[in-house]
């Protein structure tokens, strides 16, 4: 069920600024829901997510309940040299997702 | 003889849990007053002391929102992104939502521009808050009303 889908362009010239759109298929149970029968619901959600450009993390975001279920993230970075982008998505129950694109700079 | 009055009090308390529930989507001013409390500290934790100043920051919300579920969120601030002057950190803050906390960002000059955009859940109609933290310490901050009328939180029970 893990999934992940990230868009970004798939070449860029040096120095130019890449907008990054990252959407991970998760519940993002907060925690304060409760089933009819007034159980509380535990909380299942993503805490971090990490975005590295060749091993050298760029941008990091630590999530709270308060986000939308299948977080959408969308921020930009700096195309420097060609090469991976990694991104990572870690939360609760040992939920860990890895996902890579490649990116080529002229 | 029972008057009006009486008689929604009474079928307030013995209807279903779903009526129940209705009432409760506005918070109660105790737990508004906790809320506020907490959103206080989260605030005093990022900050400190220092002083936030209002500007440089962009914090797009829609201003009525159907469903508090998923509204749409981006925030910008106004930087040169340099290795000398650029946005450390970016913290939205909720006041009215069980946990102030919403996103906190770290980034960098290799960001390119400060700036993220996400979907998050409001539990009520109230002010959402941005905060960054530029390279040289200093904090500034944007705030946003946004009017639910659907909150978040209201699905509950119906799993």
């Amino acid at each position: 069920m893990a999934r992940a889908v990230v868009t970004l362009p798939a070449q860029a010239r040096r120095g130019e600024i890449i907008e990054i759109k990252t959407l991970a298929a998760h519940p993002m149970e907060t925690g304060f829901r409760r089933t009819q029968l007034g159980e509380l619901i535990p909380r299942d959600i993503i805490r971090r997510f990490v975005c590295s450009y060749n091993g050298v993390e760029v941008f990091r975001v630590d999530l709270h309940p308060a986000v939308a279920a299948n977080p959408l993230i969308a921020f930009t970075t700096v195309a420097t040299e060609s090469g991976t982008i990694a991104f990572q998505w870690i939360g609760d129950n040992g939920y860990s997702v890895t996902e890579t694109a490649s990116i080529r700079v002229e | 003889m029972t008057s009006r009055r009486e008689f929604l009090i009474l079928a307030c308390g013995a209807s279903s849990l779903t009526a129940a529930r209705t009432v409760e989507a506005q918070i109660d001013p105790n737990q508004a007053a906790l809320r506020k409390a907490a959103y206080r500290e989260a605030l005093r934790k990022v900050v400190g002391d220092a002083q936030v100043r209002r500007g440089r920051v962009k914090l797009q919300l829609p201003p009525l929102i159907d469903n508090g579920n998923s509204v749409p969120l981006s925030v910008e601030v106004e930087s040169p992104m340099t290795a000398a002057d650029h946005v450390r950190a970016i913290h939205v803050f909720t006041e009215k939502n069980p946990l102030p906390d919403v996103v906190s960002v770290t980034l960098g000059p290799r960001a390119g521009r400060a700036g993220l955009s996400t979907r998050v859940r409001l539990a009520d109609t109230q002010t959402v808050t941005a905060i960054a933290q530029l390279s040289d310490g200093s904090f500034w901050s944007d705030s946003a009303d946004v009017v639910v009328t659907l909150s978040a939180c209201l699905e509950e029970g119906l799993i």
